[in-house]
């Protein structure tokens, strides 16, 4: 298939993005979306133009790192899918496919499509963890958690921390990010003992980092590759307001 | 140079848990002077910046993707093995050790592996207290899985995802000490050489990828945890970014490399479908616990599957190898599925594939579930609907993948597989303590060549890279760094520092200004053909040789005909891919090299002149049971060194599967 490509393309940070209009040809089916954008690279370098700018890397939807909103989505079009595992079935022969960065002040682009989300790690710095150090676990059979608390987690903590829930948000809220890890550990009893202050000191570095607030829109959700519910939000909010109810938040920076 | 592996006195369960007792100490006052380098934030990086900077050591990481936690590691999915016993299926660590000595084809060191197999249950306790959600029985208690090359169970999982959660863990310890100021990460920089000083490895020279410009860090040691070098088979599993760089740099600056040639080939990859293909994309292995591998029994048949009757399958893997069936380790798997499609029993469109059928698991497991919910006379719809729910539960995400790849319903069809690269068993060689040739330079995880001998088993990896960052190098490093107390740090307009980062910067302007016609992804895949064709599965004498001819003659024109858009100074993932698969230009050499010198068939090397009758690999213990540590003396100048294996304990037999 033929197609047409409107992509973003900014020099660095500092510069004013634009669109390009691009056109690939005999584009196939079975492709990925990023191996189209191979092709359009590929294209640009023989013609010694500039090729496009785009983060990618493990291309099999786990990694976290491709970002791009297409056509007005983030990840494109298919349901819980990352943009690497998004293939050209999806589209018609014909069609214009706009292509932009991740949108959002608290993630600078650095080129083109790539953008910088070191944000997210302040985020997880700030008590995304448990704190136990090498050495001092006991025995894993010691600690038996319910199955269904144990799946929950785990659906949780299966965010790959893409920034697609920032990108969807009209308000560029991380809450789906950050709640999927604070329900993560919230609901196992290792991360019983720092819950308090981990909510408080996460949700303060979400606000210092720029991001917006949660409004209830549910964009993230919609557009989550990994399915994170936004039930984790409401178990966020739940856990933040027990923490400031209840003291518990003296530990919080 | 004689190779000394440093491996301790005593008997062999006694070896580490003395080396542990008697290793000289770092008091943490010194701690906090000693400065440590960490090249990669996978399982095995993220793991030992974490702990080392539990321990106080000033930590500073390094990754080229944009955080830490993107790290490959992150893409294994079935699981990470551990000698826990759990099932009372009669394992031990004993036989965690024997499995991985034997599914090593006996080219491993010894004392390695054990050490291995004794700290993989704390890897297990460990990951739970940082809260990774392993999967849990009904009672509470940890699951478990079978994998390929064992007959207990003692696979750990997280679903599909085991290598997310545990990076996840990894990197959450690691964020937690770089707030508390123990360690500092760099994301988007990538180590483009090794600054050594008196014959030590002093730094590194790293580059921001985002600004082009070229860093100097000092550390008192310098750790490699980049991972394998796969991709210089252009497909591989790897991620697009995974590259042999930085344990190239440091084979050129005096690291040897060992057994460069030992690739494994996983037999459960999505085939290729075209040439536009960038990636493979693996199916884990734990899909053949409950998937059954056949081809049609007529050459060339054309029919779809499900209309080719149940008489007129050929369960390969079940008909050779009974004992083992669908779980035999990976290499005589895939060379089984290469074997079929050669003799034209190949499928799909391609007839580069097999397929893996879940029909009678579905049936089965839906059979269960249907006397666990006491309902009567079942229907057949009922059992099939059953079925896939539990099949869904154990795999979905990994059928998901499957569907959204190919077009096709996993559930429906069975999946059309193909053997595809996907780890390295060689890498920098290391002595028991994990410091390789070079003193102060470490290699931990799959960039070393240590634990896996020939051929590694499934859910073995994320268990090595995890032993080796939190329960190994805290200790030899230790031992190593408690004679360097009284070294200062060395400021970076040390000479040393100056001549290693004009070489790099001397090195991209060469790259940049060769201004040719050709793009470095075009170059990179005439140099996976070449990989693949002559050095991937089998290999031979006459291909090896033309390989070597061809790598030089494709080295020699990428240097002078490659064409790099952009500039310096400004983020240019053109240029970072050009250093990256200028390195796999000369590793290619060596890895062919290294298979011509090895006359005989072992693990994942297969010389197609030794095989048995039966076509299984033909090892040559009296000649070949040595390490090949390459020395490098310049341009395609390689020197080997025999590093010999001696088995105390296990008796190497053929290795049988039957």
């Amino acid at each position: 298939m033929n197609l047409t490509l409107k992509v973003w393309k900014q020099k660095n940070t500092n510069e004013k993005g634009r669109f390009e209009t691009y056109h690939v040809k005999d584009i196939s089916s079975e492709m990925s979306f990023l191996e189209m954008f191979d092709v359009l690279n590929e294209q640009l370098i023989a013609e010694g133009k500039e090729p496009v700018a785009f983060d990618h890397d493990c291309r099999e939807g786990i990694c976290g790192m491709c970002s791009m909103v297409i056509n007005g989505r983030a990840h494109g079009k298919w349901e819980q899918t990352t943009t690497c595992q998004l293939h050209m079935r999806a589209f018609k022969d014909g069609e214009t496919i706009v292509v932009e960065p991740w949108r959002a002040s608290a993630f600078p682009v650095i080129k083109d499509l790539v953008v910088d989300r070191q944000s997210f790690d302040r985020i997880i710095q700030a008590g995304g963890y448990v704190s136990v150090n090498t050495g001092n676990a006991v025995d894993a059979n010691a600690i038996p958690i319910e199955k269904h608390m144990a799946d929950e987690a785990f659906a949780s903590a299966a965010c790959i921390g893409c920034g697609a829930c920032v990108a969807a948000c009209p308000n560029a809220s991380a809450m789906l990010f950050l709640s999927a890890k604070v329900s993560h550990l919230a609901m196992l009893p290792q991360g019983s003992p720092e819950r308090k202050e981990r909510v408080m000191n996460m949700v303060n570095q979400m606000d210092k980092e720029g991001f917006g607030s949660c409004t209830n829109i549910g964009a993230c959700e919609a557009e989550c590759p990994k399915g994170i519910s936004i039930e984790n939000i409401a178990r966020l909010n739940r856990e933040y307001l027990g923490a400031m109810f209840d003291g518990g938040s003296k530990n919080a920076i | 140079m004689a190779l000394n592996s440093k491996i301790p006195a005593g008997s062999l369960e006694d070896k580490w848990e003395k080396y542990k007792s008697t290793c000289k100490l770092v008091n943490p006052a010194n701690k906090r002077q000693l400065e440590v380098i960490v090249i990669g934030t996978g399982l095995a990086g993220a793991s030992a910046a974490a702990s080392l900077g539990e321990l106080g050591y000033k930590v500073k990481t390094f990754c080229f993707q944009d955080s830490p936690r993107r790290a490959h590691s992150i893409a294994a999915q079935g699981g990470i093995n551990a000698a826990k016993n759990y099932q009372n299926d009669g394992d031990s660590t004993y036989r965690l050790f024997y499995d991985t000595v034997k599914g090593g084809d006996y080219r491993a060191r010894e004392a390695n592996v054990y050490r291995l197999a004794s700290v993989s249950a704390n890897i297990i306790d460990q990951c739970v207290a940082q809260g990774v959600p392993f999967a849990r029985e009904y009672g509470g208690l940890l699951s478990n899985r079978s994998f390929g090359g064992t007959q207990v169970q003692r696979t750990f999982y997280a679903a599909g995802q085991t290598g997310q959660q545990l990076l996840i863990g990894a990197y959450q310890a690691l964020e937690r000490q770089v707030a508390l100021g123990n360690v500092t990460q760099y994301s988007r920089h990538e180590m483009l050489d090794i600054v050594m000083i008196d014959g030590k490895a002093r730094g590194v020279i790293v580059r921001n990828l985002v600004t082009g410009e070229l860093e100097r860090h000092f550390g008192h040691a310098v750790l490699l945890c980049s991972g394998g070098y796969g991709n210089v088979f252009y497909l591989s599993t790897n991620a697009m970014g995974s590259n042999v760089t930085a344990a190239w740099k440091a084979h050129k600056k005096g690291a040897f490399f060992g057994n460069p040639c030992y690739t494994q080939i996983h037999p459960t990859c999505i085939p290729v479908s075209g040439d536009h293909q960038s990636k493979l994309t693996l199916m884990s292995e734990s899909l053949r616990n409950d998937g059954r591998i056949w081809v049609p029994k007529k050459q060339g048949d054309n029919r779809k599957p499900n209309e080719i009757p149940e008489e007129e399958r050929d369960y390969y893997l079940e008909r050779r190898y009974p004992a083992f069936g669908n779980l035999v380790p990976r290499d005589v798997a895939s060379r089984a599925a290469k074997e079929r499609c050669d003799a034209g029993y190949g499928v799909g469109a391609s007839k580069q594939a097999v397929y893996l059928d879940y029909a009678s698991a579905i049936q089965r497991y839906g059979k269960i579930e249907v006397s666990k919910q006491g309902i009567a006379n079942a229907d057949a719809a009922t059992i099939t609907k059953l079925g896939k729910e539990v099949v869904k539960e154990k795999y979905g995400n990994l059928f998901d993948m499957y569907a959204k790849i190919t077009g096709e319903n996993p559930y429906e069809v069975p999946m059309r597989i193909y053997p595809a690269v996907h780890y390295t068993m060689g890498g920098v060689w290391v002595d028991y303590e994990l410091q390789t040739t070079i003193p102060g330079l470490y290699a931990l995880g799959e960039a070393n060549f240590s634990d896996h001998g020939a051929n590694r088993l499934g859910a073995s990896a994320l268990m090595q890279g995890l032993a080796d960052g939190y329960f190994v190098i805290p200790y030899t490093l230790g031992n190593n760094l408690a004679d360097d107390i009284r070294t200062k740090s060395i400021p970076t307009d040390h000479p040393a520092f100056v001549a290693a980062e004009n070489e790099v910067r001397e090195r991209i302007n060469k790259l940049m200004n060769i201004k040719g016609t050709e793009s470095v992804e075009s170059f990179h895949k005439r140099l996976g053909k070449i990989m693949w064709d002559k050095c991937g599965m089998a290999r031979n004498e006459k291909g090896l040789k033309e390989a070597i001819e061809e790598i030089k003659a494709l080295r020699k024109e990428f240097w002078s005909n490659v064409r790099i858009p952009g500039e310096v100074n400004e983020y240019n993932p053109e240029l970072d891919k050009a250093n990256r698969v200028a390195d796999f230009l000369e590793l290619g050499e060596l890895m062919c090299l290294d298979a011509l010198n090895r006359n005989e068939s072992c693990g994942g090397h297969f010389r197609e002149e030794y095989q048995t009758e039966d076509g299984e690999a033909e090892r040559r213990d009296d000649e070949y049971m040595y390490v090949a540590a390459w020395e490098y003396k310049g341009d395609s100048n390689f020197v080997m060194h025999k590093e010999e294996l001696n088995y105390e304990v296990v008796h190497p037999t053929q290795r049988s599967y039957k």
